[in-house]
């Protein structure tokens, strides 16, 4: 991937749902006329394989979700991390969350119906597992593909019943310090526990996904295991990891990264490139991993292009319409 | 000091080139993800480092000869004070290559626009009278007091580049307060020796 051309990829491109719904329907009617697998057993295998060709019947497509761009190889994905838990290099985390204890977890999820403290396996069964391959854009202007594993949050939200006066939705993460090196480092700048939100609509959006692994699999830790939040459409930041509190609230949480520094983190840290970071452009981003070698890696990987809303407009667009997303980063 | 300036002076010539022999050597053997997924942001950090632990060699000159009483310790200043200009060049050369595709518009509205770029641009602009300046024709043609004055602008480039690792971190200043505290050491040392009514230092 990185020995070609830059490929911003205009909104106009990207898929139409409808397209993909239609190539779904297509695949069901050819498992029904073939007798092969049924729908639900075809579909998760798709992922681990290449991002198919347009046309290719043939070959399994992806799911609807799956953005069709080469994926960012398993080791770039799982030794280059931002999680100030475990360091602040990024290659800390993968070096130190090796241990970390992820079972048994549980949840406790207020605000809702029945509020409890949920075996983490429990609180998953309310949704299906399923592998996606999402964008991700760090605040930070670099950039992934990566199939993650896990669950649509809605499917979870709406089996927990949110209170009628939840507007919005907290994750805490875990605080463990004896765990956790960058918990006990008194540079790393951030309060413990990471909390993140989102309005309860964000929250419900298709998009939005617990993810409990990547490529596949469960794990690795360091990228948030046993259980994390992934928004596409939102700077990688808002992707709190090793969640253990859910809450239901009317009132916007205020996140850790709004806490450090209120004028450079927003609430809703949507992907724009046109509101930038007070200290740096968000217009471009650069692309890791895949290079075959260190040359190329270095000489052959221009900046490109970042999308609005990370190229997920037509899911989430509709969300902030009429809000000055200038005020509102 | 026993070693002659004949054998130390390209002994040290050499080291100084370590880094970026380093750099060829990695791109010529070791694997594409040698300096992890980022590399491109790798190099460019690495050479950052490489400027601002130059400045504050060069910075140290002066206070080992008034520590150490090694006076010829300053014929290896221009050298070190050298390797950071040309540090600070591959820096800005891979700012520009790698976060700005050379576009100069792009690098303009950056540099006019991001506080952190724009003191970072000034450290390595003011750096550039001071390399052109650095050879002994140009300290006579200036005079001796003068191009002292004029080469105290390093203090200058340290505090700016400092400040620019600062405001570049989200929130792991560590490592520039590291620098800044040595900076703040060698910058007190001249102060302090001022202060003591010291002869003029260089």
């Amino acid at each position: 991937m990185l020995i070609k051309k830059s490929n911003d990829i205009p909104s106009s491109e990207i898929t139409d749902e409808s397209v993909w719904n239609n190539r779904r329907e297509f695949l069901k009617r050819l498992s029904a006329v073939t007798g092969a697998a049924a729908i639900g057993s075809v579909l998760p295998a798709c992922v681990s394989a290449e991002p198919a060709p347009q046309a290719a019947a043939a070959k399994p497509a992806s799911g609807k979700f799956d953005v069709d761009e080469p994926k960012t190889p398993e080791k770039d994905v799982t030794n280059f991390n931002n999680y100030y838990e475990f360091g602040q290099g990024k290659d800390e985390p993968g070096l130190n969350a090796g241990k970390f204890k992820t079972a048994p977890w549980t949840v406790r999820v207020d605000g809702v119906k029945k509020p409890a403290t949920y075996a983490l396996d429990d609180l998953l069964k309310l949704s299906t597992l399923e592998d996606r391959v999402y964008r991700m854009r760090c605040v930070e202007g670099w950039s992934m593909v990566i199939p993650w594993h896990g669950y649509a949050l809605a499917d979870i939200i709406k089996k927990l019943e949110p209170v009628p006066s939840a507007k919005f939705v907290e994750f805490r993460s875990i605080v463990a310090p004896d765990q956790m090196p960058g918990q006990r480092d008194p540079f790393i700048g951030l309060k413990w526990p990471y909390i993140e939100g989102l309005r309860l609509d964000e929250a419900m959006n298709p998009l939005a996904f617990f993810a409990v692994g990547v490529y596949g699999h469960k794990g690795p830790n360091q990228n948030g295991a046993p259980v994390r939040l992934v928004t596409p459409w939102k700077y990688g930041f808002k992707g709190v990891k090793a969640i253990t509190t859910i809450r239901f609230v009317e009132r916007a949480p205020r996140s850790t990264w709004m806490d450090q520094a209120p004028s450079e983190y927003g609430f809703y840290a949507n992907v724009n490139p046109n509101v930038d970071h007070p200290r740096w452009s968000q217009a471009t981003e650069k692309r890791l991993g895949g290079a075959t070698s260190l040359f190329g890696a270095l000489l052959a990987n221009p900046q490109r292009k970042t999308l609005m809303f990370n190229g997920y407009s037509d899911q989430v667009a509709s969300m902030y319409a009429g809000m000055d997303l200038k005020a509102n980063y | 000091m026993s070693v002659p300036i004949r054998i130390l002076k390209p002994l040290l010539f050499l080291l100084c080139l370590g880094p970026v022999g380093y750099l060829v050597y990695a791109v010529a053997f070791l694997p594409a993800d040698a300096f992890g997924a980022n590399p491109q942001s790798a190099v460019t950090d690495m050479m950052g480092d490489w400027t601002l632990r130059f400045v504050l060699i060069t910075l140290a000159v002066t206070p080992l000869r008034k520590i150490t009483g090694w006076n010829s310790a300053v014929r290896y200043r221009r050298m070190f004070g050298l390797f950071a200009f040309f540090y600070s060049f591959l820096h800005f050369l891979t700012y520009v290559w790698f976060t700005e595709n050379f576009v100069v518009s792009d690098i303009v509205a950056d540099v006019v626009k991001r506080p952190f770029i724009t003191v970072g641009f000034l450290a390595f602009v003011l750096m550039i009278p001071l390399a052109i300046t650095s050879t002994k024709k140009w300290i006579s043609r200036i005079g001796g007091k003068r191009w002292q004055r004029l080469h105290q602008a390093i203090y200058i480039t340290g505090i700016l580049g400092v400040i620019h690792y600062i405001w570049r971190v989200k929130s792991d200043i560590e490592r520039p307060l590291i620098y800044a505290l040595l900076l703040a050491l060698l910058l007190g040392f001249r102060l302090w020796h001022k202060l003591r009514r010291a002869p003029v230092l260089r």
